[in-house]
């Protein structure tokens, strides 16, 4: 190995259960390679337990299993390698697609006594779910089957099969003993049947990541590059491609042309880029930027779309609510989004469809999926950067999901805006009045309707517009065909909100009177209604107060079991963090906190008749 | 086309994290520890925004336990690189004269790093340190996320952490939250060398081996740095031809006996010897993987 040669990174993935020696094999990669530092070899107390040296948690090695990814790092003379060793059991599907999100090939691990088993299954379709299109399977404990030849072939033949259904191009076998080392580094005499190669040769010999450098560039902006006066660049990573000063590109979802004036490879002036380089480049025109924008092949620019198919994995320990908006992350580009249907969910294990209307942590499903404008995108069969997103939950910040866009969806392109002559202010105009929405949220049986019909009876006094939306009311009609799940509360949420919204554009002063307990729906409502309208109301009355009121018998049945996924029982409430109006509604009269609605209004509104 | 060198790789990797916390974190600092991996770290730096200049400044946090040549190196390393330099000192530990030799190392790094850091980080508000540790150091580090999110109380709380996938990182945070940020979280100690010799990058000369004054003590090689080090009976400071493999606070750092006195030497004896490079951190030798409970606690 010479200092001056240039090397080349493999980065892979390893599948497959603690039983079947994956910890075991990588160890005796290391060993057998003679890559284990002295410690590392010292800390070997039985020579075939090498899984000690991979567990790295206290409480892995407590429970003797492996929960979370780790990065091995191993140079041979050949190559440098980043080893994602993931856990195997279905419960850490997650774990498994993180490492599989940025691995180039993957080891895929079977017990030569049990064959393809359900997990050797759902590994391969989760590896090509997340592009992984080269495998090396890996027939372990050949030593417990005498090294039998017929039965590799058997597996190989079966697993050859299994590949192609799940969409994995290319495939090689070899057989292993990892506790005895046959085939991991040294050739064995005990497989002379054997002509394929050992694992080690494979990993020296498969192609690194190369695809996507013959295609069209592609190019999302991370971030505007600002230095002092004259200087406006942007920085990227190259997702496709090559880049040289003078091309032309255009930029997404705008549409804007330029030409690249100067490019910047790692912070130094360069003639070419090509995929997976850091660059910044400036452009010949002033043109609009932004972060999350794309610059593209001018010949052949990517598409943009807002509504897609796609596949998703949940990975947060509450369920994915249909219908509920969620932050995107794709590439650098930022949308809110929402899960417009589940169409299926996939049954990890044997990938057979099943109907689903929420989707819990590890589930995938297919789905649709709706952002609130239009991004450049690819499939991500054809780039990963430009078809990959994470879905983040916009109250914890926490990534709830991960997925892959499959196509887009042209709904939203043939659906368009009628356009309206006559518009809202219009209509406001001749109402005389500024349209609101009044949001009243609470407990049930905190007072939200009485406060709510005594401030429609004062504006209406005074010669408003107005109308009241109440919960109950809405549900016998409108929503009479939604429960009380937390699925159908988004819904139910979702179908007011927009209802008020037509009544906002009609010039009404809307009051809506819903217990609306999810912070994330309210805050959609505000999204849809805008902040011009938008009130929000909280009336908060204690539990044991609304409890003790209890208009409609409802927290009694709630209390004697025959009432499910009521609020404050046994479905939570989360009080508004910022309301424009916080009633706190014990030993007042109604009529006083209705008043207070009434005063804010005119102090926000004071030239209104 | 050939496919792009693995030093290629690591760095556009870690120059994309860069301008990712550049793009999505409020108030970033970078984490100075003045070592090797954090000349990688501040060259890094300097070429993820080059032509401009970076918009994260460094924040060394000083034991006073540190190799006086370490301190030269970093305020002329700094001063050349153009870059903001933060010093901070726990002021409680200075006062109360904490120190290596009369608290004990736990005591000591508890006080004068890892509480230290956390007031720095709270006396500024940066919300996002980048620091230089990398997953092949040690075996809880393996399992550390790129973006690694710390609470209120700057714990770690590795059942917790967030999936990362592909190059996204999400670095959203709820108030009071921070996130620790590895760039070079994929680099070997021998791809930290090798890019050290490609890009000619210079580190402080304690790496390379020299006659230095040197103490044997439980088994480790210290370089009186300072008269605070007693003698004890029967110990004499001796000349010895050593080097470091890593630099922290002098009494707690081992050297190595070496001949390798530059970078291609060190890339040579690294290839030679299969001795991981913490065995010498006197840090680490408590029992059972205990960075990951000094981690839980908030050590870097």
């Amino acid at each position: 190995m010479d200092a001056t040669t240039p090397r080349e990174l493999l980065r892979l993935l390893t599948c497959g259960s603690v039983d079947d020696g994956k910890s075991t094999l990588l160890g005796r990669l290391l060993y057998d390679a003679d890559l284990l530092h002295d410690d590392d070899r010292a800390r070997l107390g039985d020579p075939s337990d090498f899984s000690c040296l991979l567990d790295g948690l206290a409480i892995e090695r407590e429970q003797g299993i492996t929960i979370d990814v780790a990065y091995r790092y191993v140079a041979t003379a050949r190559r440098d390698f980043i080893l994602a060793d993931c856990p195997g059991h279905a419960e850490y599907t997650r774990n498994m697609a993180t490492g599989a999100s940025t691995a180039d090939v993957a080891l895929v691990l079977v017990d030569a006594r049990k064959g393809v088993l359900t997990q050797t299954r759902r590994h391969s379709w989760i590896c090509a779910l997340f592009g992984i299109r080269r495998v090396l399977l890996v027939v372990n404990k050949m030593d417990l089957v005498e090294y039998d030849c017929a039965r590799f072939a058997t597996i190989e033949a079966e697993y050859r099969a299994l590949a192609a259904a799940v969409g994995i191009a290319e495939v090689a076998a070899v057989p292993v003993s990892a506790a005895v080392g046959d085939n991991v580094v040294h050739r064995s005499a005990r497989t002379p049947w054997h002509t394929g190669p050992t694992v080690l040769d494979w990993l020296e010999a498969v192609p690194v990541g190369t695809e996507h450098l013959d295609r069209p560039l592609r190019l999302p902006v991370q971030r505007v590059h600002r230095d002092g006066q004259d200087f406006r660049g942007y920085d990227g990573t190259l997702a496709a491609g090559r880049l040289r000063p003078g091309d032309a590109v255009t930029v997404l979802p705008s549409g804007q042309r330029s030409r690249v004036e100067s490019l910047y490879v790692a912070g130094e002036s360069a003639e070419e880029a090509r995929q997976g380089q850091a660059v910044t480049v400036t452009l010949a025109d002033h043109i609009d930027v932004a972060r999350g924008d794309v610059l593209a092949a001018v010949e052949a620019p990517p598409d943009c779309a807002d509504q897609f198919s796609a596949h998703l994995l949940w990975l947060a320990e509450a369920p994915l609510l249909p219908g509920r908006l969620y932050a995107l992350q794709l590439g650098t580009a930022g949308a809110v989004a929402r899960i417009t249907a589940i169409r299926h969910k996939v049954d990890v294990d044997t990938q057979e469809p099943l109907p689903a209307t929420r989707l819990a942590m590890n589930e995938v499903a297919r789905i649709h999926l709706s952002l609130d404008r239009p991004i450049a995108w690819e499939s991500y069969a054809d780039n990963r950067t430009l078809g990959g997103f994470i879905l983040v939950d916009r109250q914890s910040g926490q990534t709830v999901a991960c997925g892959t866009l499959d196509y887009a969806l042209r709904r939203a392109a043939n659906l368009h805006w009628q356009d309206l002559s006559i518009d809202r202010a219009a209509r406001a105009a001749s109402l005389q009045q500024r349209p609101r929405c009044l949001w009243f949220t609470g407990l049930s049986g905190s007072g939200k309707s009485t406060i709510a019909n005594l401030v429609e009876q004062q504006l209406h006094a005074s010669g408003r517009h107005t109308i009241l939306l109440d919960g109950d009311n809405v549900r016998h009609g409108l929503n009479r065909d939604l429960g009380f799940t937390a699925e159908d509360r988004v819904e139910n949420i979702r179908r007011v909100a927009e209802v008020a919204k037509l009544m906002n554009d009609a010039g009404l002063i809307v009051l809506v009177s819903f217990i609306s307990p999810f912070r994330s729906e309210r805050r959609m409502a505000r999204e849809l209604l805008g902040e011009e309208s938008f009130v929000e109301i909280f009336v908060d009355a204690p539990l044991e107060v609304c409890e003790a009121r209890d208009p409609k018998g409802l927290y009694a049945k709630a209390r004697a079991g025959r009432l499910a996924n009521f609020t404050g029982i046994d479905s939570p409430y989360e009080a508004p963090l910022s309301p424009e109006l916080h009633l706190r509604n014990h030993g007042q009269p109604p009529e006083k906190l209705a008043q207070e609605v009434v005063k804010y209004l005119e102090q926000e509104d004071p030239d209104a008749p | 086309m050939t496919a792009l060198t693995t030093l290629d790789r690591l760095e556009a990797e870690s120059i994309h994290i860069l301008r990712e916390v550049a793009a999505t974190c409020r108030n970033p600092v970078l984490l100075y520890s003045i070592g090797k991996d954090s000349s990688v770290l501040l060259h890094l730096l300097l070429k993820a925004f080059a032509p401009g200049k970076p918009p994260i400044p460094l924040l060394h946090v000083d034991t006073t336990w540190k190799f006086r040549e370490m301190i030269e190196f970093r305020d002329r390393a700094t001063r050349e690189a153009g870059v903001e330099l933060i010093v901070h000192v726990n002021p409680d530990g200075v006062r109360e004269g904490v120190g290596p030799f009369t608290h004990g190392a736990a005591e000591h790094t508890r006080i004068m790093k890892t509480e230290a850091l956390k007031q720095a980080l709270d006396q500024y508000g940066f919300d996002a340190a980048i620091g230089g540790a990398r997953r092949d150091e040690e075996r809880s580090r393996a399992k550390e996320r790129v973006f690694s999110f710390r609470d209120s109380a700057h714990r770690w709380e590795p059942r917790r952490q967030r999936p990362e996938l592909w190059n996204i990182y999400n670095a959203r945070m709820q108030p009071g939250d921070s996130v620790r940020v590895f760039p070079i979280s994929n680099w070997t100690e021998l791809d930290v060398w090798r890019y050290i010799e490609r890009e000619g990058i210079e580190v402080v000369p304690l790496y390379f081996a020299a006659p230095r004054p040197v103490v044997e003590r439980d088994g480790a090689l210290l370089m009186r740095d300072d008269d605070r080090m007693a003698l004890a009976p029967g110990e004499v400071v001796r000349e010895d031809r050593v080097r470091f493999r890593t630099l922290g606070c002098w009494p707690l750092t081992g050297a190595i006996r070496s001949q390798a006195a530059s970078v291609s030497e060190i890339i040579a004896e690294m290839r030679a010897s299969r001795a991981s490079e913490r065995q010498g951190r006197v840090i680490d030798f408590a029992p059972n993987a205990s960075m990951e409970d000094k981690k839980r606690e908030g050590y870097f």
